[in-house]
């Protein structure tokens, strides 16, 4: 078995990123989705998912 | 009887994959017909064809494509979003716990064969790749070309996509006359991409995911930000490398516990023997009260030896 070194696994344990940059980003994504729900990309979303999509089954 | 670790996964996965594919009327012969209700405005988490004739949600890469290469050129910032919310809450958890094609791959590795080994040479630069699809075929080419038109392509679901194959193409064909008599050129090369997708399958773990996945390489991008993470706790570790021989992803958990390439799929904290790795929420490193009563038991011992 290998010997273990001194401070091996350190970065392992902890964040790199403190985690209030993770509650900013979440906070920063929701706002996105209310932004393109608010410009109406859902309805894009939508055509597009309600319709057989030629292309993804390979048919042009 | 003990139960396998790794079976609640597989129920996971295959009732996730049941669930978002369960419009059954689209499987009924009588001419192709896929759901066409209000869920369709939300996205499914993993890789899932919207054409597939059962699924109840929308592809989240076919969307943000479907956005992208509208008329007004917008950027998916609901999709986009949505992704982003999701790899920073879990990460890469929806690949190894909610991705139907995802589960299709590893029963397919299932199968008794001499398994193949990708040296680290190719395998590490070839993990890139899926990067380079996400931003070239997802993102750029989408948004940036068009036909003279004005409108663009979903270059991705088009040209490489093997699930929209698989869960869309195969069941739709089968099942429609008129759709069989338009096949040309693109249908046969992604229908060779999906053959080669299965193929190697059989002989390397999720080669799709690992080389190809867009959504995977989106969501990898957060794993060192997500919330739900892995901890490993250096004072348990015992280097034995178990956990690095066990994963199928390649990853070495104790140096890199939220590698891009993890997908939680939680097989190397059921195999080490010191119980150094968990899988939580936020947690900066693993507290003493929540290291695991064996380890605590032997760090007891041990200071009583010393103490002698």
């Amino acid at each position: 078995m290998e010997s273990k070194k001194k401070g091996e696994g350190k970065e392992a344990m902890k964040r790199t990123v403190p985690i209030w940059v993770t509650y900013v980003l979440i906070l920063a994504s929701i706002a996105c989705i209310a932004f393109g729900i608010c410009r109406g990309e859902v309805d894009t979303v939508l055509k597009k998912a309600i319709n057989i999509c030629m292309e993804c089954i390979g048919l042009g | 009887m003990a139960k396998k670790p790794g079976a609640l996964r597989k129920c996971v996965q295959a009732g996730w994959g049941i669930l978002s594919n369960a419009y059954v009327k689209g499987f009924l012969p009588g001419g192709p017909s896929i759901y066409k209700g209000e869920l369709k405005k939300i996205c499914v988490p993993g890789m899932n064809c919207y054409s597939c004739p059962g699924a109840l949600g929308s592809c989240p890469i076919g969307s943000m494509q479907a956005v992208f290469d509208a008329r007004q050129r917008k950027f998916a910032f609901y999709v986009v979003g949505y992704l982003a919310l999701i790899g920073l809450l879990a990460g890469r958890f929806v690949c190894g716990w909610l991705c139907l094609f995802g589960l299709i791959q590893e029963l397919l590795y299932k199968i008794p064969t001499p398994k193949l080994k990708i040296p680290d040479k190719i395998d590490k630069p070839l993990r890139y790749f899926k990067y380079v699809i996400l931003f070239v075929m997802v993102f750029a080419l989408p948004f940036f070309v068009r036909s003279k038109y004005g409108i663009g392509e979903p270059f991705f679901c088009k040209y490489i996509c093997p699930v929209g194959t698989l869960e869309g193409g195969i069941p739709l064909v089968l099942l429609n006359d008129s759709m069989r008599a338009t096949l040309g050129w693109l249908f046969r090369w992604k229908l060779l991409l999906l053959i080669i997708c299965i193929l190697s399958s059989v002989f390397i773990y999720r080669p799709f995911c690992k080389y190809v996945c867009p959504l995977g390489a989106f969501y990898g991008l957060f794993q060192k930000v997500s919330l739900v993470r892995m901890h490993m706790d250096e004072s348990a570790c015992v280097n034995c490398g178990l956990c690095a021989k066990t994963c199928k992803m390649n990853v070495n958990p104790c140096k890199t516990p939220n590698s891009a390439e993890c997908i939680r799929c939680r097989e190397c904290i059921n195999v080490c023997p010191k119980h150094a790795l968990s899988m939580g929420i936020c947690d900066n490193s693993v507290s003493k009260d929540k290291v695991h009563p064996v380890i605590q038991e032997e760090k007891r011992r041990s200071k009583k030896d010393v103490s002698r």
